[in-house]
């Protein structure tokens, strides 16, 4: 027999098809139809939308889930369910792993992984240099036919523009986009926050704009002379956004992603140097931040990611200068998000949800982050104005360096589906295989 | 009137957190102490029985041995753990050695530590006083208390529209910003003057002070030049070319002090880099209130010590500090 899903009488926001108004939304089998027929009405499982949000799943292009090898910050599976907690149904997990995925065994590997223990759809990438270290390229043909959706180094940065230069010529032959984590090396050396009044203040060692502005112009002029196409990641820098609206209004082939911290946080929240506002980049100051959100607005920057980067307490309860880069955002995206575009009046939901859903989606052809007819029924249900207070022990996450602990958050996730499946329903993960197993409570990862 | 019994920090962690007030409290406690320096018995009972660790994660002369001094000469026992010689270098977290300090029973914990922030990170870790002796490029409240202390005595208590110029390796010191903030707290007006490279604008909008990178113009009208050592264990290659250009553009020789007012005093941290930052025959000379500093620096370390333990003993015992004026 058919499993028929009803979601019934939401606001549905579908970007991709203009769609936004209140509604139905149907599957069967796991893939979204336009219309059910009465006797699959009376054999649907309805799930009551009334005053809340439907959209596609979230689509976030840069996670770190740590599988294979730092198991004791995150894994496959917690990653995955912290995705679904987030309203996240479709995400990219960054090859930065040990060992890195710069070979198709590796990649292999975490497909098998992601295939026996992830609750929401994973797409690994390859690396773009051997062993991240910027010197030698890696068989991205092998890569590709391995799984991997796009290349990159993200954590590190290829220094050396002969070796950019074709790896990004190489990926092009594939049909591979590149994505860049923009950071010039000598500027940052032992750098830990933005270069600023604060750093000044604070007597940190400052991680100048310029060491991500430069990196971004030679992306663009290598994107330019090689027309490929090149993905620039977590861009936090009001000069590098202006670099790259510059470039568009030259259609030069780049693209560009922000991050939630980086549109709600500036570096004045570093004054207690507490080390889960340090992550790379940093967070810098209001203007850069409003820049950001203004890239956003006028199509500069393209989407939303979320750069989830899980570390344990333990590596993140020492002097801010030991303490990693990094912070979870898969569980908090869609509130914070909500917050600094939508309450605050910068846009209006619609456009906040293609931020999120299908215009990620599009930079690296995951065919999601859509409710067309005959796609995977991945579904986000929220709330767009319930409060909720972040605790430490709330996350499905297997780290908690949020920089959200204790702050109050206004949009809640009700209930996430991927392929049809419940797998969040507001408050535990449930089975894939049987909603009314438990998987996962929260603080429990 | 005991004047310890408002002072409501167990912490010293940054001029930067401080009141007029408070800053106000510190300096008479310091003048109470300092007329004990010159007794001929100098040992006060009011720390007696407790225990003060030094933890220096960093090299230091002066600090730490004022901070043992003052400990001292209030009856305190001194432990001194060096970064190398505890199992911080066996990879033990700060956290831990500071909870194992705390767990055999310390009284007080006066930190170096090359990593700003970590002695703020350790007042939340611990529930004893947390003195910072330095912290990376941060703070170190304990000098710029000691620096004012200082000039207070040359130029009386208000320093109101006083002139100071802050000279040398601003950017990597912390010397020279827990004096900013001390001094412009208490109403006098600062100039910060060096290379460009270590003196960048930024700090003027940060701090509220004027950056000068002419040097005869930073001199012309100061009360007070304080000189910053040059640090080359913290400067790469790239923030000036040599020593010898440092000191041939602003290194403070009979020359330049001749651009200064004539009741000008010329003031140093330490260690000093005779012929780089000063000539000798300056450190030497009438106008130097080097020596007085060092003086005033065990006096202020009594006085933090017994500030901060005694609100410490207030919240865990109820017990109002002992005044020093009964002594």
């Amino acid at each position: 027999m058919s499993k028929i899903l009803w979601i019934k009488n939401g606001r549905v926001i579908d970007p991709a098809n203009d769609r936004d108004d209140v509604g139905d939304v149907y599957a069967v089998d796991g893939l979204i139809v336009n219309n059910l027929s009465p006797e699959q009405k009376s054999s649907a499982t309805v799930h009551d939308a009334t005053e809340l949000i439907v959209i596609p799943g979230i689509v976030d292009i840069q996670v770190h889930l740590r599988e294979p090898g730092q198991l004791h910050k995150e894994c496959v599976k917690t990653g995955s369910w912290a995705a679904a907690a987030g309203g996240i149904t479709s995400m990219v997990c960054m090859g930065n792993t040990t060992p890195p995925c710069d070979n198709a065994g590796t990649i292999q590997y975490l497909i098998n992984i992601i295939k026996r223990d992830s609750i929401v759809n994973i797409y690994p990438v390859g690396t773009a240099s051997i062993g991240m270290k910027g010197e030698a390229l890696t068989p991205t043909g092998s890569l590709k036919k391995a799984g991997a959706v796009a290349i990159t180094d993200d954590g590190h940065c290829i220094q050396d523009n002969e070796i950019m230069r074709r790896a990004v010529e190489y990926a092009k032959m594939h049909d591979l986009i590149l994505m860049d984590h923009c950071q010039d090396y000598a500027l940052t050396k032992n750098s830990v926050m933005n270069e600023s009044e604060m750093s000044l203040r604070l007597g940190l060692k400052g991680w100048p704009n310029a060491a991500e502005d430069i990196i971004v112009a030679r992306n663009i002029i290598l994107a330019e002379s090689t027309n490929a196409h090149i993905h620039l990641q977590h861009i936090s820098s009001a000069t590098a956004v202006d670099f790259i609206r510059r470039a568009k209004s030259r259609h030069i082939r780049v693209t560009a992603e922000a991050m939630p911290h980086h549109i709600a946080l500036t570096d004045v929240s570093l004054k207690d140097y507490n080390t889960n506002f340090k992550m790379n980049p940093p967070l810098r100051t209001e203007r850069d931040r409003l820049a950001l959100i203004a890239g956003l607005l006028d199509g500069t920057i393209d989407c939303i990611a979320t750069d989830h980067a899980p570390h344990s307490p333990t590596e993140k309860d020492v002097e801010f200068d030991k303490a990693p880069f990094g912070i979870i955002g898969l569980e908090t995206s869609l509130a914070v998000c909500l917050g600094v575009l939508v309450h605050d009046k910068h846009c209006d939901l619609p456009y906040l949800i293609e931020l999120m859903t299908c215009k990620p989606s599009e930079i690296l052809n995951l065919d999601k982050g859509t409710l067309s007819e005959g796609s995977e029924a991945d579904i986000c249900v929220f709330d767009p104005l319930e409060s909720w207070i972040v605790h430490e022990n709330g996350f499905f996450s297997r780290s908690k360096n949020s920089p959200w602990i204790g702050e109050e958050l206004r949009g809640k996730v009700k209930k996430t589906f991927v392929k049809g499946n419940l797998v969040f329903n507001g408050e535990y993960i449930l089975s894939p295989q049987d909603e009314h197993t438990i998987l996962a409570r929260p603080g429990e990862s | 009137m005991n004047i310890a019994s408002h002072w409501t920090r167990k912490d010293l962690i940054g001029i930067e957190d401080l009141s007029a007030d408070e800053l106000e409290i510190i300096f008479n406690t310091v003048e109470s102490f300092k007329k004990t320096l010159s007794r001929s018995v100098k040992k006060l009972p009011l720390l007696q029985g407790k225990t003060v660790v030094n933890l220096f994660m960093e090299p230091s002369t002066r600090t730490r041995i004022a901070f043992e001094m003052a400990a001292k000469n209030l009856s305190a026992e001194v432990l001194t753990i060096s970064g190398d010689a505890s199992s911080l270098s066996k990879g033990e977290t700060l956290r831990d050695t500071a909870l194992n300090i705390q767990a055999l029973a310390a009284d007080a914990l006066v930190i170096r530590h090359s990593s700003a922030g970590s002695p703020l990170y350790l007042s939340k870790v611990v529930d004893i006083p947390v003195i910072n002796a330095g912290d990376g490029a941060h703070e170190h409240p304990t000098q710029a208390l000691l620096d004012a202390f200082t000039l207070r005595e040359r130029f009386g208590k208000d320093l109101t529209g006083l002139r100071v110029t802050i000279l040398g390796d601003i950017l990597f010191s912390r010397v020279a910003r827990s004096n900013i903030w001390a001094l412009t707290k208490l109403g006098a007006s600062v100039t910060l003057a060096g290379p460009s490279t270590l003196v960048p604008p930024n700090f003027e909008s940060a701090f509220g002070v004027r950056v000068c990178h002419n040097l005869r113009d930073a001199l012309a009208d100061a009360d007070a030049v304080m000189l910053l050592r040059i640090q080359h264990e913290r400067q790469t290659a790239t923030h000036f070319p040599s020593l010898g250009e440092y000191t041939s553009s602003f290194g403070l020789n009979k020359l330049r002090v001749s651009w200064l007012k004539t009741d000008a005093i010329i003031m140093h941290p330490g260690p000093i880099n005779r012929g780089v930052e000063l000539d000798s025959e300056i450190a030497d000379s009438a106008r130097s209130v080097i020596l007085q500093q060092v003086t005033n620096g065990i006096a202020v370390r009594m006085a933090v010590l017994y500030l901060c333990s005694g609100f410490a003993d207030f919240t865990r015992f109820g017990k109002q500090p002992q005044a020093i004026e009964e002594l």
